[in-house]
This record gives structure tokens, sequence and C-alpha cells, in this order.
């Protein structure tokens, strides 16, 4: 237990940082996945055929990507072959392109989430808004788009959650993040090893799980009586 | 899809120019975007015969790409197998009235569920290394197969868990009017047609686990993605292996998906989903 005690003294800042890493990696890539998936659910339920291919075409293809490949081919390839930076600062760059990886693998999945609360607006809604006179953008966005958020909030939410735990993949990378300092520290204290594991492990609980509580929680309020 | 009719009317003439337009205008948008990335990457020298002629000799394929594909397939059936088996234990144990088993089963399949699988594989790759239980060799593939045994199990037990909640009361019922113990009837009767219920879902978890094994590359597990990388240090040609790897990925993934929503429909047309 000492020996377990005295790895905080020499370890909890870093933690404490590597893990706000990890916080903060979820924030960014949530703000931009949901817009993007937005964007491109509506492009999948639009009438216009190009647009539905190119939302279909990148569904199929990021949803289907391991995301530990989009990671490593930000570091090996867009950061390797072809320097990319975005930013000068070199740790800043590997955390941006984190960002983007991450936001471009999720917005696959939510825009299948929205696209899955679409489909619990029932068929009057639209026929209605169409009867007043709406076309396809402002029904979208007056009335069928805030009808399917609040379907898709299940879907969403574990989404979410999915995101908050892949930001450890963002160790592929090289991101300095909570898995990899993790590694480090059961590496040098192998002694320690599963004590270390279980606090990592738990601070991820303390997050996911009552993310997953306010969903559930968040869909029975918000669900449109019908 | 149902969606497309509901949410637009069949267009008038003036909707249709204006559709057709929009199309166009759409596609140049996308060709611009698809020839703007192969004029980049031409300008970067991606796209010269040397950094594709590799993978047209046969010696990439059998030393390096094959070999990896095996590893990465093989650990992925293997958790498909241990993870249905986990999914089931915990499932029977998350529907047990016994309070003991349930409240371990519940605590086992949320931990799990919360967890990132990284987290685990990293876990145990160093522990499996150290401790000489298995060959260090070997520890990446037992944490690969392991870690995600533990995250899938867990999922499909919750799977189970939910399936046999769906289900008509009176099965149950009639299990136990037959004089089946709460047991046999959950392991005989309603398990067997949750797991069907379920199956589109368990395919696409099937999904998770073949994406998932490519955390493997991470602990130097030698599947498809790090076979790959090795083949692009090799060859100077990291982007052209990455690209071939995720090719394979969403080529097997994409046909999961397709065999998922095919048993989706068949099974929505016997009327059991």
């Amino acid at each position: 237990m000492e020996g377990y005690l005295s790895l905080w003294d020499e370890y909890g800042a870093r933690i404490m940082e590597s893990f706000w890493a990890n916080l903060q990696l979820t924030f960014w890539a949530f703000l931009i996945s949901l817009v993007l998936g937005t964007l491109l659910a509506i492009m999948r339920i639009s009438p216009i055929p190009s647009l539905r291919a190119f939302g279909t075409a990148y569904v199929n293809i990021f949803r289907n990507t391991p995301l530990t490949i989009i990671m490593a081919f930000g570091v090996l390839v867009l950061f390797g072959v072809f320097k990319l930076q975005i930013s000068s600062d070199f740790n800043l760059n590997f955390f941006q392109i984190a960002i983007i990886g991450l936001s471009i693998y999720h917005a696959a999945f939510f825009c299948e989430a929205i696209r899955s609360g679409v489909n619990t607006v029932p068929l009057g809604q639209a026929e209605a808004a169409r009867a007043i006179g709406l076309s396809f953008l402002p029904a979208a966005q007056l009335v069928i788009l805030p009808q399917a958020f609040r379907g898709a909030i299940v879907p969403m939410g574990n989404v979410l959650i999915a995101l908050i735990k892949n930001t450890t993949v963002a160790l592929a990378g090289s991101v300095a993040e909570i898995s990899g300092l993790m590694k480090t520290m059961i590496e040098y204290r192998a002694d320690q090893g599963f004590l270390i594991f279980l606090t990592v492990a738990l601070m991820f609980v303390i997050i996911v799980v009552p993310i997953g509580l306010l969903v559930t929680w968040l869909s029975k309020k918000l669900a449109v009586a019908r | 899809m149902s969606t497309q009719s509901v949410l637009f009317d069949a267009p008038g003439p003036k909707a249709k120019r204006r559709i057709l337009l929009l199309n166009i205008v759409g596609a140049l948008i996308f060709l611009g975007l698809i020839a703007y990335l192969i004029y980049g990457l031409y300008g970067a020298g991606q796209l010269t015969p040397e950094k594709w002629n590799v993978f047209a000799t046969g010696s990439v394929w059998t030393n390096f790409i094959l070999p990896g594909l095996i590893k990465t397939l093989q650990s992925a059936a293997i958790s498909i197998v241990t993870s249905l088996i986990f999914g089931f234990i915990f499932g029977m144990g998350r529907l047990s009235h016994n309070k003991f088993l349930n409240w371990i089963s519940t605590i086992v399949v949320e931990f799990f569920r919360a967890v990132p699988v990284l987290l685990m594989m990293l876990f145990l790759w160093i522990m499996l290394a150290n401790s000489g239980w298995v060959q260090p060799a070997d520890s990446p593939f037992f944490a690969v197969v392991i870690g995600l045994t533990l995250y899938n199990g867990s999922v499909v037990a919750e799977l189970i868990r939910s399936g046999v909640h769906g289900l008509p009361k009176g099965q149950r019922e009639a299990g136990i009017a037959i004089g089946l113990t709460r047991t046999q009837s959950l392991s005989f009767i309603e398990i067997p047609q949750a797991l069907t219920a379920m199956l589109p879902a368990l395919i696409s978890q099937f999904i998770v686990i073949l994406k998932d094994s490519a955390l493997g590359y991470i602990i130097n597990f030698n599947e498809l993605l790090f076979m790959s990388k090795l083949v692009g240090t090799g060859n100077s040609n990291t982007f052209q292996s990455l690209v071939v790897a995720a090719a394979i990925f969403i080529i097997l993934n994409f046909a999961l998906s397709k065999l998922a929503s095919y048993v989706s429909g068949r099974l929505s047309s016997r009327g059991i989903a």
C-alpha cells in the first residue's frame, strides 16, 4: 500500500495532466464530430442523390476502418510523410492531428445515430411539415431534426461514451495521454501493476457511468410524447 | 430506406430541375475533392508506380500481409467465441434471481463496459509478459484476446439481457408450466430466442471485435496493421501500406455489416425481430 501511495506522490500530477488531455480530446472531438455527423445525416436523408452517395460512402469507409489505423495514419503518414504542421508546437501538433482523427471517425457514428433518430419521427410529422408548405431544409431544420435529436439521445450518448474511451487510442497518435502514462507506470513499478490499472480504469468508470445514467435520464425526460 | 420517401414529396417539374442542378453541383464538388486529393498525392510523389509495385510482388503478401491478416482473423475469431461464452455466463448472471450472482455480474459487466479496451490490453500485455504464465512472445496475443473478450463479452451479456427482457412473458411462463426450472427455461427457451432476435446486433459486435483487434498494433501484436507498417518502413511507402491495410479492414467489415442487415431482413420477414 505504501508503494502505491508513493506512486501517487511521484506521478499524481502527471496522472491528472494526462487524464485532462483525454478529456480535452473528448471535448473537441465531440464538438467537431457532432457538427460533421449532423451534416452527413442531412446529406444522407436529402433528396439529392450525389449528396446521399457521398454521405453513404463516408459512413461506410470510416465506420469500417479501425480507429487505430486512422490514428497511426495521422502520425506516420500525415506527419511522417506529408509533414503536416497544424501547430508549430511539436506536441500540440500531434494533439490536434489526434482530434481530427477522432472527429473523422466518430462523425460516421454520430451520423448513423442521428439517422436512427430520424427513423423514430412518425410519417405524419413530415407530411404535416410538407402540408404547411415547408420544403426539405426548413422541414428538416424545424420539424424533423429537433424530434430526431430527442429520439437519438441514447445512440448519441453511446457514441459519446465510445469517444471518451477511444481517446486512449490517441496513444497510437503519439499524444501524451493516460494510457501511455499507465504503460510507463506499470513498466516502472510492475509490482503495483494491478493497482495502477485499477486506478486508471476507475477514472474512466467515474466519468463514463454517470454519463450513461445521465443519458438514460435525458432520453426519458426529452422523449417526444406520442 | 423509408426515410427518403418520408421527408420529401415526389418532386414536381420545378423541384426536379432544382434537384438535378444541385445533384450536378454536389457531384462536381465531390469529384473536385477527389481530383484535389489525387493531384495532391501525385504532387507529393505518392502515386508513382515504385511506391505501389511492392504490392504486385508475392513476397510482400506471403511474408507480411497474409500472416498479419491471419493473426487478425485468428485473434478476432477466438475472441468472438470467448466473448459469446463470457456473455452467456454473465448474461445468465444478470438475469439470475440470486442477489449475489446478480450483483457480481452487474459489477463485472458495468466495469468492463466502462473501461477502454486499450487499457486492459496494455495492462495484460505487460503483466502477462512479467508473470511467466505465457511465453513473453505470446503475451500480446493473449492480451488482445482477453481484452477483447472482457469488453465484448460484457456487451454480449447486455445484449442477451435486453433480448430476454424483450421476449413475451408467455415464453417463460410456458417453460415454468412444463416443469423447467428458471435456469433451464432461460438456457433452453429464452436465451436461444433472445440470441436469434439479437443476431444482427451480435454480428455488429463482431465487427467491433475485428476492428478493435487492430489495437494490438499498439502492444506489438503482429497483426495486419503492425505487419503493414513493417512493409511501409521497409519500402518507404507507409502511406500505401496503411491504405492497403485499411482497405482490407473495410472490405471485411463491410461484408460483415451486409451480413448483419441480410440476417435482420430475414428475421423480420420471419416475424421474429
